[in-house]
């Protein structure tokens, strides 16, 4: 999908320069500019296709209700459309790429007009840049510079073109500046508000043709004194008896408008589908505060179905009008209300928290808008699924286990699951200590049913010191860990892959073993790498297949 | 908004900025425009400018992510002390630095752009936000995999059996997943002189 994306963006490149590179209408214009208006012009419709594009990723109420119709297409273009934030990105980079080239051709453009409105030589550009500009003989000038004293600023900042041209390239700068991962992970809100400044951009692109500064020869000069026959003789175009008149000139329309008209209105129904599915009501049912400041909410909301793994976008108008945050779904679809956990970490997530701890004043109003993201149906298909979960990762795995675990309850068909092995890999159990009590609750419920195998889980923790070692050590002889109160005993450090693959490889030697990463991309480099090498040569025996789903 | 640390984005803003500079000032030099030696300005201010926010300021709150090789430029910036340091310094410089390429078409979007990075390090000035440099870590923690600590599977070594006054109840408290009683391979002496 991105090859043919980028495919098609070398191909309006190249096409667009060509037909100005080569194209006799433009002829007397490329006698003053060169090959840098082919270039100024290719990285224009370049940027008019990427804007076109820009918007639609972010449409996720029309993404959600695409794939939703599109439940019968192939998962593979189900999980493209999953993907909407990295196509974002990528094209918001070659917007990025196009405006530099298209900048830089125009300030070569706009420096050879100046030069040849101030050439006094007499040659073809200088008698071109010469054409008036009254509009009483037609207007039909080429140089948009009408008279040698005027710089290059001058027009650039009074003409349309160039000034929405800096606007939007300003308004792209600041984006950009503020949309990069460090920022973004740490201060959500200023990338939020900021990122608002693409209304000018829109606005800017639709009315930046509007001066028509790119000109080219009319049909009816082409016809009277075409360039072929013309260009050689252009000291002559005066004369009475020539046969070539001189050339009239007319602007390009823009036509960007008709490459952003319909993304923007797809981009204002997803703004005001948002805005109704907040205002329906959300009810919340239960309202708890676990330990280090995690607070759950379980919520109901008429007409509400999610599927494990997906997420919801949480807005609190008390606490801020405009933002929207996104929150795993930690519930199971089989549950008859959704949650959500949310940690502290941020402003807005602490205000949250605080406006909840308050016992005595009245809960805040809720808005939920979702839910989005892929269903990770596949967890269900494989015989032996290997779930790893880490820092915050783990969180769509309480949605998993807990539905894995009511499927085997009600030994649903769709269930093709005989064994579970999760690794929760932190630095500290602190923030996910309501984790660690689901955990105490499964290995509880599986004790009664009898079926302790079903699920494995082992917990590792990488911030551990001597003293919690040695804490460990003294209580080794208890039946509980000493510091999660769980049947498995906690190790310490990073898992060891190659061990966890080559034991479950050896205990299950004839399965399809399916593993799924909530985690960094260094960890899915090594699993994956392990997922090869345990892969037995023989497709009858086992196989390990590396997910590569980002819940 | 009240964690905000504007200085951060500030930082981005003004990195962008120096990159616009040089390139603008490559292609004023390069086209040989009218009046280009703004253009050669516009370089070097630009790299400057490059260089002296490389190196990212550490968060009041929370762990900040280095960039990729900035511990060099961190040892140079640091040497400058207050002059790094305070924002209302750093916003003026960048105010006064992006005047000059001001002048020529070319470069004034890296004016535009060093004039925000100078207001946003102002709001942060004023926020009395300052740069700390970034100290590497002494490193304490042991490779991966190689140290992961098992409890111990032995229990400590017992005191010779005089000392133990009730030997049955400790064979039968000292089971644990180790099957059986501990038998010492080594016999154990007590070294009480």
């Amino acid at each position: 999908m991105d090859a043919v994306w980028f495919g098609l963006n070398v191909f309006l490149f190249v096409d667009a320069f060509l037909k100005y590179e080569k194209a006799d209408k433009y002829y007397y214009t490329r006698k003053i500019l060169g090959s840098t208006l082919a270039c100024a012009r290719a990285s224009a419709l370049c940027l008019n296709f990427n804007s076109m594009l820009i918007l639609l990723p972010v449409c996720r109420n029309l993404l959600s209700f695409l794939r939703g119709t599109c439940s019968f297409c192939s998962r593979t273009l189900r999980k493209q459309l999953d993907h909407n934030l990295t196509f974002h990105k990528l094209v918001a980079y070659m917007i990025c790429l196009h405006t530099a080239i298209h900048i830089i051709a125009h300030l070569f453009n706009f420096d050879c007009y100046s030069r040849s409105r101030q050439a006094t030589d007499g040659s073809l550009a200088s008698i071109l840049s010469g054409l008036s500009h009254d509009e009483k003989k037609g207007g039909s000038w080429l140089n948009p510079i009408q008279s040698p004293n005027m710089t290059v600023k001058y027009v650039t900042f009074t003409s349309i073109a160039g000034l929405t041209g800096v606007i939007m390239t300003i308004a792209l700068i600041l984006m950009v500046t503020s949309a990069t991962e460090f920022i973004r992970r740490s201060y959500f809100e200023v990338f939020w508000y900021t990122h608002h400044l693409f209304i000018f951009y829109i606005l800017g692109l639709g009315i930046h043709g509007i001066g028509g500064i790119v000109r080219g020869q009319t049909e009816k000069s082409m016809k009277e004194s075409h360039p072929c026959k013309c260009a050689e003789s252009f000291e002559m175009w005066d004369d009475r008896d020539s046969h070539c008149k001189r050339p009239e000139f007319e602007g390009h329309p823009p036509e960007s408008w008709k490459w952003i008209l319909a993304p923007v209105i797809l981009y204002i129904c997803e703004r005001i589908l948002r805005f109704y599915r907040s205002q329906q009501k959300v009810v919340i049912t239960k309202v708890v505060m676990h330990p280090s400041k995690v607070l759950e909410l379980q919520m109901n909301k008429r007409g509400f179905s999610m599927e494990v793994g997906q997420y919801i976008f949480v807005n609190c108008p008390s606490i801020s009008l405009l933002e929207w945050h996104p929150f795993t779904l930690t519930s199971a679809p089989e549950e008859d209300f959704f949650s959500i956990h949310i940690r502290a970490a941020g402003d807005w997530t602490e205000n949250l928290i605080r406006a909840f701890e308050q016992q005595y004043s009245t809960i805040p109003r809720i808005e939920v808008d979702g839910p989005f993201g892929t269903a990770s149906e596949d967890v269900f298909q494989y015989e032996v699924a290997v779930l790893v979960g880490a820092g915050i990762g783990v969180t769509p795995f309480a949605s998993i286990l807990k539905s894995i675990w009511y499927k085997f309850q009600c030994a649903d068909h769709n269930l093709k699951t005989k064994k579970i092995y999760f690794y929760w890999i932190c630095r500290e159990t602190g923030a996910f200590s309501w984790f660690n009590d689901l955990l105490t609750s499964l290995e509880q419920e599986m004790e009664e049913l009898g079926k302790v195998g079903f699920l494995n889980y082992r917990l590792f923790l990488t911030g551990w010191d001597s003293n919690i070692v040695g804490h460990a050590a003294l209580n080794f002889d208890k039946a509980t860990d000493i510091l999660t109160g769980l049947k498995q005993k906690t190790s310490f450090g990073r898992p060891m892959w190659d061990n966890e693959f080559s034991k479950i490889a050896t205990s299950h030697p004839k399965s399809v073993v399916g593993v799924f990463l909530c985690g960094p991309q260094i960890l899915a480099k090594s699993l994956r790498k392990c997922c090869h090498r345990y892969s037995s040569l023989d497709p009858r025996k086992v196989q390990f297949y590396f997910n590569k789903e980002n819940f | 908004m009240g964690q905000i640390e504007w200085a951060m984005w500030a930082n981005e803003q003004a990195l962008a900025s120096g990159l616009i500079l040089i390139t603008g000032g490559i292609v004023a030099t390069a086209g040989r425009f009218t009046q280009w030696y703004f253009g050669a300005y516009s370089i070097v201010a630009g790299v400057f400018v490059c260089l002296l926010e490389y190196p990212r300021g550490k968060r009041k709150k929370g762990s900040t992510m280095e960039r990729c090789g900035q511990k060099y430029m961190t040892a140079v910036v640091k040497l400058f002390g207050p002059l790094t340091r305070n924002y209302y310094i750093r916003a003026v410089l960048h105010l006064l630095l992006s005047v000059p390429a001001g002048f020529l078409l070319a470069t004034i979007l890296g004016t535009a752009c060093l004039a925000i990075a100078s207001g946003i390090y102002l709001l942060a000035a004023v926020r009395g936000e300052q740069w700390t440099p970034i100290e590497p870590k002494p490193r304490e923690r042991p490779q991966v995999g190689g140290t992961i600590k098992q409890p111990p599977s032995n229990p400590p070594p017992r005191p010779p059996a005089e000392a133990r006054k009730k030997p049955s109840e400790e064979a039968a408290a000292a089971e644990g997943p180790s099957a059986g009683p501990q038998t010492n391979p080594i016999p154990v002496t007590d070294e009480i002189v």
